[in-house]
Parts: structure tokens; C-alpha cells; sequence
């Protein structure tokens, strides 16, 4: 009798942990403050190289939206940077053909009509796995940059809509040759979609995405709509790479029909993977080691960059599987577990 | 007493030596380093070292200071905050290179607000030069020729018919378009327009062709990016016999760049090309140029039309850093002394045109042949001379903006 | 001839010879992914190196072309096995992603290493005279190296199918695909079987890579330029089966060959409209597995 009690009381215990835990997972903890703390003093202490470190805000917010579906949802996609590009040209166009030169609205019609995008597609697609889901984003993708190629009058083809003029954000701040402008705006946006993206992770609705990660069968078996959830997931991902998208080509005020290539998939990818999928910061190391090292590396040998980039992604998954932020976390565990004995 | 001494000469020293770093021009080149496109990046490069280092003297007591930066893929986000930095940061006085037009039209709005120059070595769609009045072009627009080709291909070539094909990216259209306005002004008729897929891929032009043939018109004027896709269509021309069936094939310099002439084999003999360069042109410059080139790179490295095009370009800036004595600071001023410049070089005589300031320089019409040695060479079978961009001079399209 | 049987005539020829090579890439990628369940992006990477290979020996060593096409693959498959066995062995349990940030790594550096020794610069491979120009069938001539690459596919689809269906060890690999387990607890050494098969597909990659450098060109990139043909043919093809890969070559290279001939303005959309019609009709490809 006292066994038994003794096992109920562990358990009763246990599931108490796990209870408080979940309920609070979603809370602020100090070191999470410090990414925003070192995009804020890099602004201040590299002043002169704003313009890069837009693109690289621009590309962690790109990356964050693949981590929903491929850290979170576990789907594997080749085809991410269709929405990229939706995003990019909804802006473009709106600027080059309808003269639509506000910012914000330009972000948030670029957001729908990605997420509708996403929609459509993802409506279509997500119910396949595999080669085949990764054949059919990628050729998605790849027609969307077709069609804008046939219809090149229309999308300035390879050449793309040159001299976008965009007026001040909200009326008043302009762009200054430094970036300085566009740095703080795109932070400023990075900030509200990353609030929105850990909101859903800590969401019951993120549960299910865990879920269906680690075991879709068990959830069909639970009876979670899980073709409902997945699509979900995609068209927010989706709306959040059309920002992504939207905010390059405000802040290069130029936007070719690259921004669909494979590369643009590829890249986000290799940077989700190197950072650390489905842990939130992931994208935040990933996207700035990546850039940062490509900046650097490639100034010295563009070869050995190429070279180093292939090693790094073999070391990471044979080794570091979690990716960077994987290590980080290993690293303090180690710490904090010899500083206990 | 000696101190003193001391003191003064350092003193002096030091005046010279901080007035001979205001006497460094300091120059940003774009090029792309990496990627699909290197070896592009790496012709022109070439050319810019060799001419630096055989000419640094020709303009002391200046000096350069040369800062590269890759420029990436043929997006235009890479060239632009590449480009951006080496201005804010680097402070360069003048930007060059730019082998891919998109680069250099995200920068063009750079350029005015930073008002630092920009001399394009490359970039060919023809209304880049009107999106700055800071930049200058030495390198060529698609038009250049394109555009006398047509009256050629007409007149000399006896093509009354004319097949195009073109690599479906905006230089391929821009260039089949100039074709193809100054074919008709001439009196020709074109029959068919085929886009050959896309630059990134070297396509299978076999079926393209094969279609071309069928359609039996007296040439086919063909646009590809030059390199790989160069030597493909070459393939496909010979292996479905073309020139047996009655096709001839021409077009601009881009079918037979120097560096792939000799392996293209018999298929390229009787080509026609309209160009403003060849490894093989007759002028006293070109054998120089060749010559140093080989030189300093070896027997197997030829330069190319980009080359060429990069050594005129740094022959530009040299002969302004002379003419405003080292004083680059005003960007206005370098334009302005780079207007109405000329000399001869390795593509015979150039100049910049004042009005428009992009390059003006002769075409020549080509034809590949084989040499006493057993290479393949071109011949220069007519040249027509001080050729302008057409597409600025008739305002088609966006060049009339 | 007809006009309209003359075009016919050309597009299906060319479209056969196109069909050879993304066969003779393909199905070696195909069996493994299909027996090993691997994703191997490296694939292209093997392919490049055939080229290269054959490149350096007909131009550096002046082996012949033909000689130099077998010797390419051999070595390319016998250098796989090193890969299959020190690396590759280590992730068949992984996720797919896993493997494909693997393979794509190792592409990358196949790349810079390619970049490094043979420079950007495109290269070509010298043909012997009877390659070049082009032979008389009679009722129309044809450009004798899509003859050769037509002959070539259709010897080693012969000796494939032979290899697959009459012989004990095609045996063993059908069973392998159909069902591991089944396989492995009556005593098929299906490690070997990896490797072999591995060892082969790469080596066939490696000729086909090396037969295109007539048709493509060859430069650093083409590791991953055709890596994207090579799996539309294995996901329409489905995996592991030799007759889907042939199929999937078959239709995608001659609709691809048609659609540049008679529709040339839409470019690429057909190869990518095919492979998304067939996809969502049948996901698993035309002979795969669901």
C-alpha cells in the first residue's frame, strides 16, 4: 500500500511539474532580451554598416518564418522563397505601376496577398510528404518566376522595376544614404512578427504543431485536424516571408525576379539549419553567422567560402544536429551543471 | 641642435607624406568574384591589374588605391550594399566594373544621392546611362551591335530573311530588338523570334534550332550570354548541319568570345559577328594589349571584349585623374571631364558621347576563319565607324525617357 | 518528307537523346533513394566529377573519349563506396532533411573544389571524328552523337534491366526495395547491397555527366544547375523502380524537347507543369510506392 502511494505521489508530482511548466513556458526570460540589446547597440557601435545589417534583419525574419513550418511543423519545403517573392513584387509593383508609394500599407498588403498565397498552395499541397512535397514547392516556386519572366512587361523580367520611390515612414523619417532609417524600421517589424510567431509557438496551437512534428499518426489518431493546422501554420509562414520580402525591396528600392531563385530558398534553409531549427532563436543565430561570415569570407576567397559553408553543414548535422543554438544550450547545460557539484 | 633637425625633417616628412595621401585616388571595383559568373568577373579584373600595373607611373606623383568587392549574383541586392559601403565607408571617389545590368540599376539612385561616378566596364541594357547623370559607360549597350548588324546582315550578308534567338532575359530581347529594328529599317523580313530559356541553364538548343531550320530563312541571328551557352550553340549549329542546309549564323561579338573560339572547331568558320572587339583586330594598341596580356597571364589566357572594355575603362579614369590633377573629390567634375574623352585602344579609337555619356566606338563585322597556323581567327570584313547607342538616339522604349 | 512528320520526326529523336542522358543521371539516384530511402543531392556532385575527369583525361592525358567515359565511371563508383561507407552509412536512420543539408553540403564543396582546380571557366571535351558531324539513317541525317547517346541509354537500359530482372542480385536488390526487413531476415546482406547499388548509380551518374558535356557545357555549378531535372525524373519516375525512371526520362525529355519546339515562348513551364500534374494524380510518381 505505502509503494503504490509512494508511485501515485510521484506521478501526481510529476504531472504538477509538467503543468507549471507548460503554463509557464510563454513567460520573459532575461536572456531573451539580449538579441533585441545587440541589434540595438549595433546600431550604435556600426553605424556605417547599416545597409548590411538590414539585409541581414531582413533575411532573420525570412528565416523565422521557415522555422514555423520546418522547425515547429516539420515540413520540409524547397519552395519557401515563392512567398518571399510575392511579398517583393506585391511592394513592387504597387511602387513601379500604381504609384503606391506608402510603406506600411505596401507591408501589409504584401503580408495578405503572400498568406493568400500560402493558402492556395498550401490548401493544395500539404497533404503530400516528402520528394513530393519538396518536387512540388519547388517547381511552385519556379513557375511563379516563369510567369513573371513570360509577363517580363509587366515584372521588368531580369532587369526588374528600377527606382522605387517610397515616402517617409509614417510621413516624417526619410532614407539616408547610411540606412540608418531603414535598419530601425526593419527592427521595429522584426520585433512586432517575432512577438506574433512566439505567441503562436507557446500556443496550444504550437503544441499541435509539435505534435504533428513528432508523430502525425498519434494526432490523426487524437482526432487533431491536422491538415487544418498545417495549413494554418503555412499561410501564416507564408504572410510572414511576404514581409520579409517586402521590407528588400523597400529597403534596396529595387527588386529583380531573382528573389524567387532556388538560391533564396536554399540559403534561408542552410541558415535555419546551422542556427538550430524549432528553438525560435535559431533563425537569430543562424541568419546572422551566416551573413556574417559570408561577408567576411568571401571578401577573402569566394571559393573558400563556398568550401567552408558545404563543411559546415556536414559538421552540423553529423555533429551538431541541433545546429548553433543546439551547442549554446549543450555549452550552458555543461556549465550550469558543473557549477551545481 | 640635432634634435631640432630631427624634428624638422619628420615635420616635413609628414607634410609630404599626408599631402601624398591626398594625392590617392581612391577607386571601388565590383565585380563578381564567386558564383555561375566568376570568370566574367576574373576577365575584366585582368585587364584592370594589368593596365594599373603597367601605367601607375604614367600618372604619378598620383596614386591608386584599388578596393574590390564581390558583386554577387545578378540580383542587385548583393552589388548594392557592397557598393554602398565602399561609398560610405571606404570612401572611394569613384565606383567601376559592374558586369551585371540589375547591379547597376539598384545603384543608380545610390549614385545620384552620393553623387559618386559610376563607370560601368559592362553592363549593357541601353537606358542605364540615363538613370544617373553620374554615370559613364565605356563598355557597350546591346544596341551598339545590334543595331548595325541589321543594315549589315541586309545589305552584305545578303540575309533577306532572318530567324532570331535569343536567350529570354533582357539583354537577349534588348539586343534582338535592336537587331531587329535595324534589319527592317533596311529592308528585311524577320520570321521567327525563339527565346531560348534561361540564362542560368546552358539549355539544349538542339530542338530550338531544329525548328529554325525547318523554317528554312536565309540566317539566323542568335543572342546567348557569352561562355558556356556560346559553345552549345555552336554544337547544335554544326551537328544539324545548318550551314550545309542554307542557314547562316550570325550575330553579336557574344557567339565567339575570344577565350572559346578555338575550341568550337569548324562549325564556327563563316560566322558572322558584329563586335567591337576580337583578339585578332589589326590595330597597333591590340597587338600591345595582347601581347602584355599574354605576358602576364600566359599562352592559353585570351582577352575578350570585357577585357578590352576594362582596360579602356581604367585608361578613363587614369587620363582624369591626370586631367583634373588628382582632385577626384567632385564627382560633377570627374563626369564632366570624362565627357568628350577619346582615345585609341585595343577596340580602335573610343570616345565618350558628351550628350549621353555612353560610349561611342566602331563595330566591326567579323567572320571566323581559319588561320595559315591552323587556329581560328576573325577577320575584319567591314567596319562601320563611331557607332552610338541607336536605342538613345531613336528614343525607343525606356531609352527615351 | 512532311513537313509535319519531318517535325515530329526531330522531336522525337531529340527528345530521345535528351531522354538518354536524364536516364543515365537518374537512375542511379533513383535505386538508392528507393533501396536506402537516402536523399543523396550529392548526386549531381558525383555526375561533375565524371565530367571533369573525363575532361582532364581527354585533354591533360590524351586518353580517348571512349576509354576515358568508362574509366571516369569506374573511378567515380569506386570513390562513392568510400563516401557510402564512411559517411552516408551514418544517416540512413537520420530525417530527410538531415540528409539533404548533408549531401548539399558536400555538393558545395564538390564545387569549390571543382572552382579551385579547373577555374569558372566552362569547359569542353574533344570529340573523335566519328562523334562529330553527322550520319545518314536514309530517310533524314542526324547529328551522330544524339545517336550515340541513344545508343548508348538503350545498351545500358538492355543490360540494366537484365542486370535487375535475370540475376540473382537484381533479385535481391527488388526485394531489398520492396520490403528491408523481409529482406534482411532471410539473409540478404543488404549493407553489400547498398554499396554496390550505391557504387553503380554513381557511376553511371558519372558517365552521364560526362556525356553531357557535349550537350550542356561543363562548369563548377553544374552540380546543382540539373541536380533539380535529375529529381523531377526520380519523383515522377517513383522510387527504386528502373521503369519509372525510364518513363519519367522518356516523357519529361520528349514534352520538354516538344514544348521547346512548338511553344517556346512558355520555357521551362512544361518540364514543372508535367511534374506538378503527375505528382498530385500520383504522389509516389508512376511505378512507386505509396
Amino acid at each position: 500500500m505505502a509503494a503504490s502511494d509512494g508511485k501515485n505521489a510521484e506521478r501526481i508530482a510529476a504531472r504538477d511539474r509538467a503543468a507549471e511548466f507548460l503554463l509557464r513556458r510563454h513567460r520573459f526570460r532575461w536572456p531573451e532580451a539580449l538579441p533585441w540589446l545587440i541589434a540595438i547597440g549595433c546600431f550604435f557601435a556600426f553605424p556605417e554598416r547599416m545597409t548590411f545589417g538590414s539585409q541581414v534583419l531582413i533575411m532573420l525574419l525570412f528565416a523565422l518564418s521557415l522555422d514555423l513550418i520546418l522547425g515547429y511543423a516539420g515540413i520540409v519545403t524547397l519552395g519557401h522563397a515563392a512567398f518571399f517573392g510575392i511579398g517583393a513584387y506585391t511592394v513592387g509593383l504597387g511602387a513601379a505601376r500604381l504609384g503606391w508609394s506608402e510603406p506600411i500599407s505596401g507591408l501589409i498588403a504584401a503580408a495578405l496577398l503572400a498568406a493568400l498565397g500560402g493558402f492556395v498552395t498550401g490548401w493544395f499541397l500539404l497533404r503530400y510528404r516528402g520528394l513530393t512535397l519538396l518536387m512540388l514547392t519547388l517547381a511552385t516556386a519556379i513557375m511563379l518566376q516563369e510567369t513573371g519572366n513570360l509577363r517580363s512587361d509587366i515584372s521588368g523580367g531580369y532587369d526588374g522595376l528600377p527606382g522605387l520611390a517610397f515616402s517617409p515612414l509614417f510621413g516624417v523619417f526619410d532614407y539616408d544614404l547610411y540606412g540608418h532609417t531603414n535598419y530601425l524600421y526593419v527592427l521595429a517589424v522584426l520585433a512586432i512578427a517575432f512577438y506574433f510567431v512566439r505567441r503562436i509557438v507557446y500556443s496550444p496551437f504550437g503544441q499541435a504543431l509539435t505534435g504533428i512534428r513528432e508523430n502525425v499518426r498519434r494526432m490523426h489518431a487524437i482526432g487533431s485536424p491536422v491538415h487544418r493546422r498545417l495549413v494554418t501554420v503555412y499561410t501564416i509562414a507564408a504572410g510572414i516571408a511576404g514581409i520579409a520580402g517586402a521590407l528588400f525591396t523597400q529597403t534596396n528600392a529595387y527588386v529583380t525576379l531573382t528573389v524567387f531563385d532556388f538560391d533564396n530558398s536554399a540559403k534561408v534553409m542552410i541558415m535555419l539549419i546551422l542556427g538550430g531549427t524549432g528553438r525560435l532563436y535559431g533563425a537569430f543565430v543562424g541568419a546572422v553567422v551566416y551573413m556574417v561570415l559570408e561577408d567576411k569570407l568571401s571578401k577573402l576567397s569566394p571559393t573558400f567560402w563556398q568550401f567552408g559553408i558545404g563543411l559546415m553543414l556536414v559538421l552540423a548535422v553529423l555533429f551538431a544536429r541541433r545546429g548553433l543554438l543546439g551547442l549554446i544550450e549543450e555549452a550552458g547545460r555543461l556549465v550550469s551543471r558543473r557549477t551545481k557539484t | 641642435m640635432k634634435l631640432v633637425r630631427w624634428l624638422g625633417l619628420a615635420a616635413l616628412a609628414a607634410m609630404v607624406g599626408g599631402s601624398a595621401q591626398a594625392q590617392t585616388v581612391k577607386i571601388g571595383v565590383v565585380l563578381p568574384f564567386s558564383g555561375a559568373n566568376a570568370d566574367l568577373g576574373h576577365q575584366i579584373d585582368k585587364a584592370f591589374d594589368l593596365y594599373v600595373k603597367l601605367h601607375a607611373k604614367d600618372i604619378a606623383p598620383y596614386q591608386v588605391e584599388i578596393v574590390k568587392r564581390d558583386e554577387g549574383p545578378p540580383t542587385g541586392a548583393a552589388a548594392k550594399t557592397v557598393t554602398t559601403e565602399l561609398i560610405t565607408n571606404d570612401k572611394v571617389q569613384l565606383v567601376t566594373g559592374f558586369v551585371f545590368s540589375p547591379s547597376a540599376i539598384a545603384l543608380a539612385p545610390v549614385i545620384s544621392q552620393s553623387k559618386v561616378p559610376m563607370v560601368i566596364a559592362n553592363a549593357g541594357t541601353a537606358w542605364i546611362t540615363n538613370l544617373s547623370p553620374y554615370i559613364v559607360r565605356l563598355s557597350f549597350s546591346m544596341w551598339h551591335p545590334a543595331f548595325p548588324m541589321g543594315a549589315y546582315a541586309f545589305n552584305k550578308i545578303g540575309c533577306k530573311t532572318v530567324a532570331m534567338a535569343y536567350t529570354d532575359f533582357p539583354p537577349g530581347k534588348d539586343s534582338t530588338e535592336a537587331f531587329k529594328t535595324g534589319f527592317e529599317k533596311a529592308g528585311g523580313k524577320i520570321v521567327d523570334s525563339i527565346p531560348l530559356g534561361s540564362p542560368v541553364q546552358v539549355p539544349d538548343f538542339t530542338p530550338f534550332f531544329q525548328k529554325i531550320k525547318d523554317e528554312k530563312p536565309d540566317c539566323m541571328y542568335v543572342f546567348i550570354p557569352s561562355g558556356a551557352h556560346a559553345a552549345g550553340v555552336m554544337k547544335a549549329y554544326g551537328e544539324l548541319g545548318m550551314r550545309k542546309a542554307g542557314v547562316k549564323l550570325i550575330g553579336p561579338m557574344d557567339l565567339v568570345p575570344d577565350n572559346k573560339l578555338q575550341d568550337m572547331g569548324d562549325a564556327a568558320i563563316g560566322t558572322i559577328v558584329m563586335g567591337h572587339y576580337a583578339v585578332d583586330l589589326d590595330n597597333a594598341q591590340n597587338k600591345a594589349f595582347n601581347k602584355e596580356w599574354h605576358d602576364a597571364y600566359g599562352p592559353d589566357s585570351y582577352p575578350d571584349f570585357m577585357s578590352a572594355a576594362g582596360w579602356d575603362t581604367m585608361h578613363a579614369i587614369f587620363d582624369t585623374i591626370k586631367k583634373l590633377k588628382g582632385d577626384m573629390g567632385d564627382g560633377m567634375k570627374v563626369v564632366d571631364a570624362m565627357k568628350g574623352w577619346s582615345a585609341d585602344g585595343p577596340r580602335g579609337q573610343v570616345m565618350i558621347d558628351p550628350a549621353t555619356r555612353d560610349i561611342v566606338e566602331d563595330e566591326h563585322a567579323l567572320e571566323v576563319y581559319r588561320k595559315p597556323d591552323g587556329k581560328l581567327g576573325e577577320r575584319v570584313l567591314g567596319t562601320t565607324q563611331a557607332v552610338k547607342d541607336e536605342c538613345k538616339e531613336l528614343k525607343v522604349g525606356r531609352c527615351g525617357s | 518528307m512532311p513537313q509535319f512528320a519531318n517535325i515530329a520526326v526531330s522531336i522525337l529523336f531529340d527528345g530521345l537523346a535528351y531522354a538518354m542522358f536524364l536516364f543515365i543521371v537518374s537512375v542511379g539516384l533513383s535505386v538508392t533513394m528507393g533501396l536506402m530511402g537516402f536523399v543523396n543531392l550529392a548526386h549531381g556532385a558525383f555526375a561533375m566529377a565524371g565530367g571533369y575527369i573525363v575532361v582532364s583525361l581527354t585533354k591533360s592525358l590524351g586518353v580517348g573519349f571512349i576509354p576515358s567515359l568508362v574509366i571516369a565511371a569506374v573511378a567515380v563508383g569506386a570513390v562513392s563506396v568510400v563516401f557510402e561507407r564512411g559517411l552516408y552509412r551514418r544517416l540512413y536512420k537520420a530525417t530527410d532533411l538531415d540528409q539533404v543539408m548533408l549531401t548539399i553540403g558536400l555538393a558545395f564543396m564538390a564545387i569549390a573544389a571543382a572552382t579551385y582546380i579547373y577555374g569558372p571557366i566552362p569547359k569542353s571535351v574533344p570529340l573523335p571524328p566519328w562523334l562529330q558531324g553527322d550520319v545518314n539513317l536514309g530517310f533524314r541525317t542526324f547529328p551522330s552523337y544524339r545517336v550515340f547517346l541513344i545508343v548508348v541509354g538503350a545498351a545500358l537500359i538492355a543490360v540494366l534491366w537484365y542486370g535487375f530482372e535475370r540475376t540473382n542480385i537484381g533479385a535481391k536488390i527488388r526485394a531489398a526495395v520492396d520490403n528491408r526487413r523481409m529482406a534482411e531476415s532471410v539473409g540478404i546482406n543488404v549493407d553489400l547491397l547498398f554499396t554496390l547499388t550505391f557504387a553503380v548509380g554513381s557511376g553511371l551518374a558519372a558517365l552521364g555527366g560526362a556525356l553531357a558535356i557535349q550537350l550542356f557545357g561543363l562548369s563548377p555549378s553544374f552540380a546543382v544547375l540539373y541536380l533539380v531535372l535529375f529529381l523531377i525524373v526520380v519523383a515522377v519516375g517513383g522510387l527504386g523502380s528502373l521503369k519509372g525512371t525510364l518513363l519519367a526520362a522518356l516523357v519529361l525529355g520528349i514534352f520538354d524537347t516538344a514544348g521547346k519546339y512548338l511553344f517556346a515562348d512558355a520555357g521551362g513551364f512544361f518540364i514543372y507543369a508535367i511534374t506538378v500534374a503527375v505528382l498530385l494524380i500520383k504522389p509516389a510518381g508512376f511505378y512507386g510506392r505509396e
